[in-house]
């Protein structure tokens, strides 16, 4: 129940430092891409500063034994610079590119009652269900075949 | 043209990453959206309780902002609809084999100087400021 409630209170620190920081707006965040055009910094001082205060901040919660609400911390095994995720990270890319929407701003911005969030949202949460489906099918596939 | 902010994105920015710390000092848990949102769309992942708490929380937000600042997030989506859905399913794809996106891989990936976080947001920058190009300045829009 701790976990819920105090999950809840950070998701809103979260989704309000996505909100005044800009990454909400799809055209904001396709403008600072938009280098030879009508170009806006901002969403830099948001990077440096979301990664300068996690920095920080990991470095030190690192150092504890487990954290308060569990008994462990959770981080990814994964060590490989893989096809899968430098091939992923590229599409990803792709459509951000696209729509000025990543998931960490657009779900923040359902709460503004936009429709093209909504929309976006929708069709993002049907790619990771493609995706997902493509990816266990591709195993159990692969899992017949060994056997 | 949408206004330079520095310092509404650069305490936007401190927010999202006191949130990173708290998630992991709290829960010992990733704050990036692609986890967390790919845990709640069924079949359900046994421990989906706190992240379904977590999207609620970051849904609220802009609510809240708005009930006791007024109309202050600013919002304007200059793509049409076809495009969103057609981005939307690319950047679905995208995030679940690349294993996750700007907060995961850029914010809590690159803080504790994962290799495969580095990685994947050089190529996902790279790769979307090449698409913006393309499309404002090749192609003159959608």
């Amino acid at each position: 129940m701790q976990k819920v409630l105090f999950a809840g209170l950070i998701g809103l620190i979260f989704g309000t430092g996505i909100a005044i920081s800009g990454m909400a707006n799809p055209a904001k965040v396709l403008n600072f891409f938009d280098f030879a055009g009508t170009w806006d910094p901002s969403l830099a001082f948001v990077m440096g500063a979301a990664l300068a205060v996690a920095a920080i901040g990991y470095h030190f919660v690192l150092k504890r034994p487990a954290p308060v609400l569990d008994t462990t911390f959770h981080l990814p095994t994964a060590r490989r610079i893989d096809t899968p995720l430098i091939a992923g990270a590229a599409i990803f890319g792709v459509g951000w590119g696209i729509t000025g929407f990543c998931p960490g701003g657009a779900i923040p911005a359902l709460g503004l009652g936009e429709p093209d969030a909504m929309i976006f949202v929708a069709a993002m949460t049907g790619g990771i269900v493609l995706a997902r489906s493509a990816r266990l099918a591709f195993a159990a596939r692969a899992n017949a075949r060994d056997a | 043209m949408t206004e330079f902010t520095p310092l509404l994105s650069l305490a936007g920015g401190a927010l999202i990453g006191l949130a990173a710390v708290l998630l992991m000092a709290l829960h010992g848990r990733i704050a990036g959206m692609t986890g967390i949102l790919t845990a709640v769309i069924p079949p359900l992942s046994p421990d989906w309780g706190w992240r379904a708490a977590f999207l609620a929380g970051a849904i609220a937000a802009p609510v809240l902002l708005g009930a006791v600042f007024g109309d202050v997030v600013g919002f304007s989506s200059p793509v049409p609809a076809s495009w969103l859905i057609a981005g939307g399913l690319v950047v679905g794809v995208g995030v679940y084999f690349g294993s996750g996106c700007t907060s995961g891989h850029g914010v809590c990936g690159i803080a504790r100087l994962s290799p495969r976080s580095i990685a994947a947001t050089a190529v996902f920058m790279v790769a979307t400021a090449i698409t913006v190009f393309v499309i404002r300045h090749v192609l003159g829009g959608l």
